[in-house]
């Protein structure tokens, strides 16, 4: 089966009720082996015990900002060719996106506490990424305000796109301004800066928490095709009424 | 000493992560329930999709000729 076959609402349903009970089971295996590593691993030289709290704001970072590129993806297929699966991947990474968005910055504030002595500052990376929540919270607004699909897909489309500009800034926030945020330290020229023990379990962690994405954007993606086929009946049942 | 200073805060932080997931999979599951169930419903009173309605009809029309 090819990735064009998919585009075919209904073979994307057969391939996600073949697929998803092995990913969720991949998924569970990657967060039991990505949990062992992250507590059996040694604290670090500066932070102590509270590193082990980035082995859940990192990957959620990561994931925040990979949803939001999924959308963007997804937002010129709607938008260029107007493809039916595009707006279902959109909508369905958005609720995704924002959440692991929001526990990025939960555990940052947590981690900042301890850390910084505070749990909030109006620092470029920790304002970015602030932006991309409210960014979100906007489009998944934009979904539900709109009840046309077709329409509320291309606003939440172009809303999308221009929202893409806040990936790069998040990104480079560290490098462009002076923040309190430290600078990137995993991927980075000249290597990563942290040493195995912790780097390890980290991408370990990141794997399982990209693996369970992929697994609720099948999951919601599935949703989502049965709840246009479900709009579309009732709209003849309704027109069979009239 | 460090780490029972902080753990609060690191405990925190992996209840909110259990939390969060916890809703993702929450969610997903009972709106494919919810999903899964109205089409049953609507299917059950008659209304089909237009391919599935075609599938259906050919497949009356079929048994009519063979008949």
């Amino acid at each position: 089966m090819s990735l064009t076959d998919l585009a075919n609402p209904s073979r994307f349903l057969k391939f996600a009720n073949r697929v998803l009970p092995w990913l969720g089971g991949v998924t569970v295996i990657a967060f039991a082996i990505g949990l062992n590593q992250a507590m059996g691993a040694p604290d670090d030289y500066q932070q102590g015990a509270t590193v082990k709290i980035m082995y859940l704001h990192v990957p959620s970072a990561w994931l925040g900002m990979l949803a939001w590129g999924v959308m963007s993806i997804a937002a010129l297929g709607t938008l260029v060719w107007r493809h039916p699966l595009a707006d279902v991947a959109a909508k369905s990474a958005a609720p995704l996106g924002a959440a692991f968005t929001l526990l990025c910055l939960v555990t940052g504030a947590l981690w900042g506490r301890p850390e910084w002595g505070t749990y909030w500052v109006w620092d470029a990376r920790l304002t970015s990424e602030l932006v991309l929540f409210l960014l979100y919270l906007g489009v998944i607004a934009l979904w539900r305000t709109v009840e046309d699909p077709s329409r509320a897909a291309r606003a939440a489309a172009i809303l999308t796109l221009v929202g893409a500009v806040d990936l790069p800034i998040i990104k480079f926030s560290v490098d462009w301004w002076n923040t309190l945020h430290q600078g990137e330290s995993v991927f980075r020229f000249g290597g990563s800066t942290i040493y195995p023990t912790i780097l390890v379990p980290l991408l370990v962690m990141a794997v399982a928490f990209t693996l369970l994405f992929v697994t609720l954007q099948i999951a919601a993606m599935r949703n989502e095709i049965l709840r246009r086929r479900v709009r579309t009946l009732r709209l003849m049942q309704a027109q069979a009424a009239s | 000493m460090e780490a029972i200073n902080h753990l609060p805060f690191i405990v925190a932080s992996y209840a909110a992560a259990v939390v969060v997931v916890g809703v993702l999979i929450a969610w997903v599951a009972i709106d494919f329930r919810a999903q899964r169930r109205a089409l049953a419903e609507l299917e059950m009173r008659g209304f089909a999709r237009r391919s599935a309605a075609a599938r259906s009809d050919t497949t009356l029309a079929q048994a009519k000729e063979q008949a």
